[in-house]
């Protein structure tokens, strides 16, 4: 067993350009559930939006920038979509709603043929060309040993985790300004928001439509890096793992999001290395666990983790109790 | 899925094509002893033979045109194109087959000439002379164009109407059953559970133990049905008591109990992933079934049967609420907790029973589905997006609008696949969920009441 290789396994995907995505979709989360209270299942719908319109932009002939664009307005169409209906009702309603639309507009992309615009199950490839021929970074490999990244992905490392810090001073300054404060408002009591003259539904769609604005850029990162688009790459177990991250670093908290994505990433990464060490060496034997089981331990082990935060941690590592949705509504 | 490193991804593929390629032999070899069945014992080698001869070839579409005596068809001519340009065509040689190399991957579309069909043998469904096909990387994949006494257009159409009708009516009454747990436990309690999928699966499962393992009690399905709703009822009482009963007792609200229920759901569907693997795989009875016909409904007769038990069950559910005193008090405490617990109801007492009710349906219903689709690790999870549409449609928080609502949202599903196809059924369900949320939130039986 190589320890030192499963933990240079499991730090090389703590940083790397998957974990730097689903910061910065945690960061939207964070805005929409950890600031706002708002239950959105449906957070991998705006991933799949933001990657689908990179793609389909640049499949079409358009700029990289402009598809990024696209993506984000079109997730912001979904954000409106999403919250337009059930904001002004209970919060099952939109946990509800967004999942079920988050599905639908899955099943939709993945029913057209290869002929239609998103390629049905075949998706798109290849579209990010133009983001890699402006690598800056000379060739070569860069690390020691199995810690080590490509040219290429230091590239997108090094974009990813740019965007996330830009959106995360974004979400920072969002959350001190006036509109942050209506923002928590909601959260701790929104009728207390109303009868002081807020206009709670129009915050809460705004939260929602930022945060998901926010995610688009995520699934445009996720598709830039592998170049490659596929429906089934979005389902709702993405929104349940960012809802652990954030959960795990702490909702309503600045960097909660950044480091939950890292500590879920090498804990995920960490399990799925040293399990199949073991498993290689023997140690486990494969009649009680295969290495085809591996994906499904690691996500019972999401699932796991994720309702005891919830239940003895709900600040996660760093947040603070009072500022958490303790008291839903 | 693919939230994972590109090796892992990799490795992931990798597994994928060769459960691929291991279905593709299974398949093959499948079609080769059936075949040695019908006919001499030699025919076996030969339809493989395309197979594993074209398997470097990349890809290519085949098919093997038998008549309805599974006797292979001499001559019959098919072309594949693609939009406007003809890829291939092919004749089928003395065993039937037929095979056409594409260049890529894509959709093709397949084209049987009718007029060379010989024998006097038709397509069964004459509307169907072209086919699309969605060819894979790598896919040497198979067409079937049915050999048969074709259906005449005009009763057919009616008759396909009602016969989607009439499984309409069976998923509508398997999802009612299902989701009188689910809009109970949310009417006494205010919580959406979304693990209540799960709790489906394991009724499913648990059969799936009792009546087909091998080397299991192989008692028979009907048995094993009662044991997974007791079980069922178990899987109830233990999560009330030892998991959302203390929750709510510690006043926990309602996002974290529903993000815990997200987390368990997702424990559970992976350990079952874990324990009865990927595969989907069906009860040992009631597997293959002649439809019959019982009115305009021509459906298999456990399909009949499954609509007849649901449609018991559901009346005792209701007789139960409506005369029986735990009934009334699950009632009343739906209707307002502290109203029910100030007249002297033992609230956590009927909330334990409701779970236990509740969970105990969702098993029966996860064994039908399984009795008429297959039992698979996910199913209870894709019936739960069905299920908050029924339990939305028909009033969340009230029995009588599960089953209303599940019956509804039953024959949308399956009759919106005569305009539709049927890949988009789910999209059509879910599409009434969104729409009634915006019309009339509290659903068809609900009280309006300002809900946000």
């Amino acid at each position: 067993m190589d320890i030192v290789g499963v933990l240079a396994d499991a730090m090389r995907t703590a940083v790397g350009p998957i974990a730097a995505a689903y910061a910065i979709a945690g960061i939207g989360l964070n805005l929409q559930f950890g600031y706002t209270g708002l239950l959105n299942f449906g957070h991998v719908a705006f991933m799949l939006v933001g990657a689908y319109g990179t793609a389909i932009t640049v499949d079409d002939g358009g700029p990289l920038w402009l598809g990024i664009l696209v993506g984000m307005g079109a997730a912001i169409l979904l954000g409106l979509l999403f919250g337009l209906p059930t904001l002004r009702l209970r919060a099952d309603y939109l946990a509800i709603v967004t999942i079920a639309a988050a599905e639908v507009l899955r099943i939709v992309v993945r029913g057209g043929g290869e002929s239609s615009f998103t390629h049905g199950v075949f998706g798109i490839q290849r579209f990010a060309n133009s983001f890699f021929d402006a690598n800056p970074i000379p060739g070569g490999d860069y690390g020691i040993g199995r810690l080590s990244f490509t040219q290429r992905g230091l590239w997108v490392l090094a974009v990813g985790w740019s965007v996330v810090a830009l959106t995360a001073v974004l979400v920072a300054l969002i959350a001190r300004s006036p509109w942050g404060r209506i923002l928590r408002a909601i959260r701790e009591d929104e009728d207390a928001a109303r009868s002081l003259g807020k206009n709670t539904f129009v915050v809460k769609l705004q939260s929602l439509v930022v945060g998901g604005a926010i995610a688009s850029l995520a699934g445009t990162l996720l598709a830039i890096d592998r170049q490659d688009v596929r429906p089934d790459t979005y389902l709702p177990i993405v929104t349940f793992a960012i809802y652990t991250m954030v959960i795990l670093g702490g909702p309503a908290t600045r960097l909660g999001p950044i480091l939950g994505a890292i500590v879920y990433w090498f804990i995920l990464q960490f399990t799925d290395s040293f399990l199949r060490e073991a498993i290689d060496a023997g140690w486990i034997p494969t009649s009680i666990i295969s290495a085809d089981d591996i994906a499904p331990v690691r996500f019972a082990l999401v699932g796991l983790g994720l309702m005891l935060l919830m239940i003895f941690r709900p600040q996660g590592m760093f947040g603070r109790r009072e500022e958490v949705l303790i008291d839903g509504r | 899925m693919q939230a994972r490193p590109r090796d892992g991804g990799h490795r992931l593929r990798l597994a994928r094509l060769g459960l691929l390629a291991l279905a593709l032999v299974a398949s093959a070899s499948l079609g080769a002893r059936t075949d040695a069945d019908a006919q001499e014992g030699d025919t076996g080698t030969t339809t493989t033979a395309p197979t594993s001869g074209q398997q470097p070839a990349a890809e290519s579409i085949r098919g093997r045109i038998r008549d309805e005596d599974r006797r292979p068809i001499e001559g019959v001519e098919l072309a594949v194109r693609r939009g406007n340009r003809t890829i291939g065509e092919a004749t089928t040689d003395g065993e039937g087959v037929w095979e056409v190399p594409v260049p890529s991957p894509g959709t093709y579309q397949v084209t049987i000439d009718t007029d060379s069909l010989s024998r006097g043998a038709e397509l069964r469904d004459p509307d169907r002379a072209t086919i699309d096909v969605d060819v894979g990387p790598e896919q040497n994949k198979g067409v079937i164009f049915p050999i048969g006494e074709p259906r005449t257009s005009g009763v057919q159409a009616g008759s396909r109407f009602f016969n989607l009708v009439g499984q309409g009516i069976r998923v509508g009454a398997v999802l009612a059953v299902a989701s009188i747990g689910l809009s109970l436990i949310y009417g006494v309690t205010g919580f959406v559970n979304f693990s209540h999928g799960e709790l489906v699966t394991w009724g499913a499962l648990i059969a799936f133990y009792f009546s087909a393992t091998v080397g299991g009690p192989e008692i028979p399905l009907p048995l094993a049905t009662v044991l997974a709703m007791l079980f069922g009822g178990v899987l109830g009482f233990a999560l009330e008591r030892g998991l959302f009963g203390p929750l709510r007792h510690r006043r926990s609200g309602n996002v974290s109990l529903i993000v815990v229920s997200i987390g368990l759901g997702l424990l559970l569907r992976n350990v079952f992933q874990i324990v009865f693997g990927e595969r989907p795989r069906p009860y040992s009875d009631y597997t293959v079934q002649e439809n019959v016909e019982i009115g305009p409904f021509a459906l298999p007769p456990k399909d009949f049967v499954i609509i007849g038990v649901s449609i018991v069950v559901l009346i005792g559910v209701g007789l139960l609420l409506q005369r029986s005193r735990i009934g009334t008090a699950m009632r009343a405490v739906a209707d307002d907790r502290d109203l029910a617990a100030a007249s002297g109801i033992n609230v956590d007492r009927i909330i334990l029973a409701v779970w236990i009710m509740g969970a105990g349906l969702a098993a029966l219903g996860g064994v039908f589905q399984g009795i008429s689709d297959r039992v698979i690790f996910d199913m209870g999870f894709a019936l739960l997006l069905l299920m908050f549409a029924a339990v939305i449609l028909g009033g969340l928080g009230t029995a009588y609008g599960a089953m209303v609502g599940g019956l509804l949202i039953g024959v949308v599903t399956e009759v919106s696949t005569y305009w539709i196809e049927s890949k988009y059924k789910l999209a059509a369900a879910l599409a009434v969920l969104i729409l009634v949320v915006l019309v009339r939130p509290q659903g068809i039986l609900g009280r309006a009441e300002r809900v946000g």
